[in-house]
C-alpha cells in the first residue's frame, strides 16, 4: 500500500469506511477517554511552524503488515503469523490475550477487545457478513481487508483471467477522496504501488527499526 | 556474640521449642488467617468479575497493555529468590549460621512461586484459554510458539516450582519422621506418609545430604535463568528502555534483594510471633542485613548502569520514557524508589551503630515497597510512551487490579500460617549431631 501524504487532506474517511467495512465496535465516550477505542487506520497530526503561521500534515497510520513484524514472534500461540501471501494476519480464535504483540508493535496499530463488542441501534443491522465479530479477550488490527483481497482472488479464478492491478481496494483505499491511497501487489514491478514504492518520495514510517513495513509514505523530498 | 546459640542449646529443648508452634493455635492465629481469608475472596471476586465482563474493567487501555498484573507477576517471583537461591548459597557454602533461616526462605519460594505464577494466567484476556501456551501435542493440531519468551517463562517457571519444591521437601523429611512418632492420629497419618518411610539409617542419611547438595546446585542455575527468563519478557522486545542488555543481571540482582528483604521480614514476624528469640538471633539478622545492604548497593550499580548509558545516548525515543520517570507522571514513584531501595538501607544498615534487628525490618519493608515499584516504573512508562507519540497513554489502575493485588499478599500470609502450623519453620533434625555431620 502506498499513501500519498501530501493528498491527504485529514478528512477520515477511511477511519469510517474501515469501522464499516470490518464490523469495529462503537465505543462509549467513557471507554474512548480511557483510550479504549478501535480504529484500524487513524490519522495523526503533526504541527509545523510557529502560531499563527502553522501548517498541519496529516498521516494515516494503519497495521504496516511489516515483513519482519516484531508482533509475530512475541506470540506464544501463533494467533499473529505471517501468511504465505505476506500478509500479517491475526487468528482471533488461536488468541488468548497475552497482549505481548501489541506492546512489541512500535506503531501502536493493534487492538483489544475490553468486553464484548457493541453496537448502538440500528448499527448492528449493517454489519459486514464476510468479517468475523471478534468476541471479549482478543486482538484484532488492520488486514488489509483480507476478505476483499480473497474475493478480488476468487472472482479472477472463476472468470480465468489475472487480477487486474487496481482491481482490489480495501475500504480505506476505495474511501479516500483525495486519492491519496493505492494498493496493489508489491510483486508485480508493473503495478501502480510498486511504482510509487520505488519512487524518490517512498519513506517508511519507523524504517530505521528494520521492521519492512510494506506501507509506503509518500512525501515532498526536503 | 552469641553466634552459634542455638547450635548450644540442648537437643532436647530444641525439639520441644520448635515442635510446640504446630500443636497450639491461638485465636490471634485464626483471626489472621480468616482476615487474610477474606481478603483472599475478595480479589476472587474480583477476578471474577474480570473474567465475566472482560479486561475493560481493568485500568489497562491503549497503548498501556500491561499493569498491575505483570508488576505483581515479577514482583513475586522476584521473591521467591529469597528463599532458594539464599538457601543454596549458604548451603554450598556451607555457612554455619544459615541452619534456623533455610527452610523459612525455601517455603517463601515455594508460595510466592505459586501466587506469582498466577499471574501471566489472570492477566490474559481469556485466561480460560491459558494451557493452549501449554506444549503438548493437543487436538489443535498446532504447538505453541517456542520462539515467544512467554512459553521459555511457562517452561522456566514450571521448572523453577518443580525445582523448589524437592528443594523445601527434602530437608523436611526427617522432621516428618520424628513428628510422626507421637502426635494426634490424623496427623501421625500425614507425617508418616510424607516423611517416605524414613528410618534415619546411615545410607538414607547419606542419600539425603547428597540429594540435597545436588538439588542446591541445580536450583541456583535454575533460579537465576528463572529470572532472566522474566526479564527477557521485557527485553526481547523493542520498546524504548525494556530493549536493554543488562535487564537479565539486573533483574536476578532484583530478585534476589527483594527476596532477601522478604526473608528479614517473615523471619522478623515468625521471632516474635513463635518466641523464637532463642534461634533467630541478632546475629542472623545482622548477617542477612548485610547481605541486603550489599544488594542495595548491587541495585543501585544496575541501575544507574540503565539510566546513565540511556540519558547519555539521548534516543528521542527512550529519552520520552526516561523523562516520564525522571520528572514526569512517574517521578513521585521513582523518587520514592531510590529512597526504599538506597537512602534508607544504606543509611540503616551501612552504619553499624543503627543495624539492629528493628532497623533491619524497617529496611525490608522499605525495600519490597521499593521493588514493587522498580517493576511498575519498568512496566507503565514505557508502554505510556510508545515510539508513536501520537499514542501516548497513561494508566490508572482499578479496583479489581488492586484487590487482585492485595488478595495475593494475603494468600501469602495464610499459605505461610498454614505451613508454619504443618511443620516446624526450623529445621530441627540440622541441629542434631548425627553421623554425615561427623564423618
Amino acid at each position: 500500500m502506498s499513501i500519498d501524504l501530501d493528498r491527504c487532506t485529514g478528512c477520515e474517511a477511511c477511519v469510517v469506511a474501515c469501522h464499516a467495512e470490518n464490523n469495529l465496535p462503537v465505543s462509549s465516550p467513557d471507554q474512548a477517554e480511557k483510550g479504549r477505542t478501535a480504529h484500524w487506520i487513524r490519522v495523526d497530526r503533526y504541527y509545523e511552524g510557529e502560531f499563527p503561521d502553522v501548517k498541519v500534515k496529516y498521516r494515516p497510520v494503519l497495521c504496516q503488515q511489516c515483513d519482519n513484524a516484531p508482533c509475530e514472534p512475541v506470540c506464544p500461540t501463533y494467533a499473529t503469523y505471517h501468511n504465505p501471501e505476506g500478509l500479517n494476519v491475526q487468528v482471533y480464535n488461536r488468541c488468548v490475550g497475552t497482549f505481548y504483540c501489541a506492546n512489541n508493535c512500535p506503531y501502536t496499530v493493534r487492538f483489544f477487545n475490553w468486553f464484548a463488542p457493541e453496537w448502538p441501534e440500528p448499527l448492528q443491522l449493517q454489519h459486514n457478513p464476510d468479517v468475523a465479530i471478534r468476541p471479549a479477550g482478543v486482538m484484532e488490527k488492520c488486514t488489509f481487508c483480507v476478505q476483499r483481497i480473497q474475493r478480488g482472488k476468487r472472482d479472477a479464478m472463476v472468470e480465468n483471467r489475472p487480477l487486474a492491478d487496481g482491481e482490489i481496494q480495501p475500504a480505506c483505499v476505495q474511501s479516500c477522496p483525495a486519492e491519496a491511497m493505492a494498493f496493489g501487489d508489491l510483486n508485480d514491478p508493473e503495478s501502480k504501488v510498486s511504482k510509487l514504492a520505488g519512487s524518490g518520495r517512498s519513506t517508511l514510517l519507523l524504517g530505521e527499526l528494520g521492521t519492512k513495513p510494506k506501507v509506503f509514505y509518500l512525501e515532498r523530498a526536503k | 556474640m552469641a553466634a552459634s546459640a542455638p547450635e548450644l542449646l540442648p537437643y532436647a529443648k530444641i525439639r520441644e521449642d520448635l515442635f510446640r508452634p504446630l500443636s497450639k493455635g491461638s485465636s490471634a492465629y485464626w483471626t489472621t488467617v480468616f482476615g487474610a481469608l477474606s481478603i483472599v475472596i475478595l480479589g476472587a471476586v474480583a477476578w471474577g468479575i474480570q473474567v465475566r465482563d472482560g479486561m475493560g474493567v481493568t485500568g489497562l487501555n491503549r497503548p498501556v497493555f500491561w499493569g498491575f498484573y505483570i508488576v505483581d507477576f515479577v514482583f513475586w517471583i522476584g521473591i521467591s529468590h529469597a528463599g532458594t537461591l539464599i538457601s543454596a548459597i549458604l548451603r554450598l557454602t556451607d555457612a554455619g549460621w544459615r541452619k534456623p533461616v533455610t527452610r523459612a526462605a525455601e517455603a517463601i519460594t515455594v508460595f510466592c512461586l505459586m501466587i506469582g505464577g498466577m499471574f501471566p494466567i489472570i492477566h490474559l484476556g481469556r485466561s480460560w484459554l491459558f494451557y493452549w501456551l501449554i506444549p503438548y501435542p493437543s487436538e489443535r493440531l498446532l504447538w505453541p510458539n517456542f520462539r515467544s519468551p512467554l512459553l521459555w517463562d511457562l517452561v522456566a517457571i514450571l521448572t523453577y516450582v518443580t525445582g523448589s519444591v524437592i528443594y523445601l521437601y527434602l530437608p523436611l523429611i526427617p522432621d516428618m519422621a520424628q513428628l510422626a512418632e507421637h502426635n494426634v492420629p490424623w496427623r501421625r497419618k500425614l507425617y508418616r506418609i510424607l516423611s517416605l518411610g524414613w528410618t534415619g539409617s546411615d545410607r538414607e542419611w547419606h542419600a539425603l545430604e547428597r540429594a540435597m547438595k545436588l538439588m542446591a546446585c541445580i536450583i541456583l542455575a535454575v533460579a537465576i535463568s528463572v529470572h532472566t527468563v522474566v526479564s527477557w519478557d521485557f527485553a526481547m522486545s523493542i520498546a524504548p528502555m525494556w530493549h536493554s542488555t543488562i535487564f537479565g543481571p539486573y533483574f536476578v540482582v532484583g530478585a534476589i534483594f527483594s527476596g532477601i528483604a522478604a526473608l528479614l521480614l517473615v523471619l522478623g514476624i515468625l521471632r516474635r510471633a513463635l518466641g523464637l528469640e532463642l534461634y533467630l538471633t541478632k546475629h542472623h539478622f545482622n548477617n542477612l542485613s548485610k547481605l541486603l545492604l550489599l544488594m542495595s548497593l548491587l541495585w543501585f550499580y544496575f541501575t544507574f548502569a540503565e539510566y546513565q548509558t540511556v540519558w547519555y545516548g539521548n534516543e528521542p525515543s527512550e529519552m520520552a520514557v526516561f523523562a516520564s520517570k525522571i520528572r514526569g507522571p512517574y517521578a513521585p514513584f521513582f523518587w520514592t524508589m531510590v529512597v526504599c531501595n538506597f537512602v534508607v538501607p544504606f543509611i540503616l544498615l551501612g552504619i553499624r551503630k543503627l543495624r539492629t534487628i528493628t532497623t533491619a525490618m524497617v529496611s525490608s519493608v522499605c525495600v519490597l515497597t521499593g521493588m514493587w515499584l522498580e517493576r511498575y516504573l519498568i512496566v507503565a512508562p514505557t508502554l505510556g510512551n510508545p515510539r508513536m507519540t501520537s499514542a501516548s497513554g497513561i494508566y490508572t489502575p482499578t479496583w479489581i487490579e488492586f484487590a487482585i493485588t492485595a488478595a495475593t499478599f494475603a494468600g501469602m500470609i495464610v499459605l505461610y500460617l498454614l505451613f508454619s502450623k504443618l511443620f516446624p519453620i526450623i529445621a530441627v533434625w540440622e541441629f542434631k549431631p548425627h553421623p554425615v555431620e561427623e564423618e
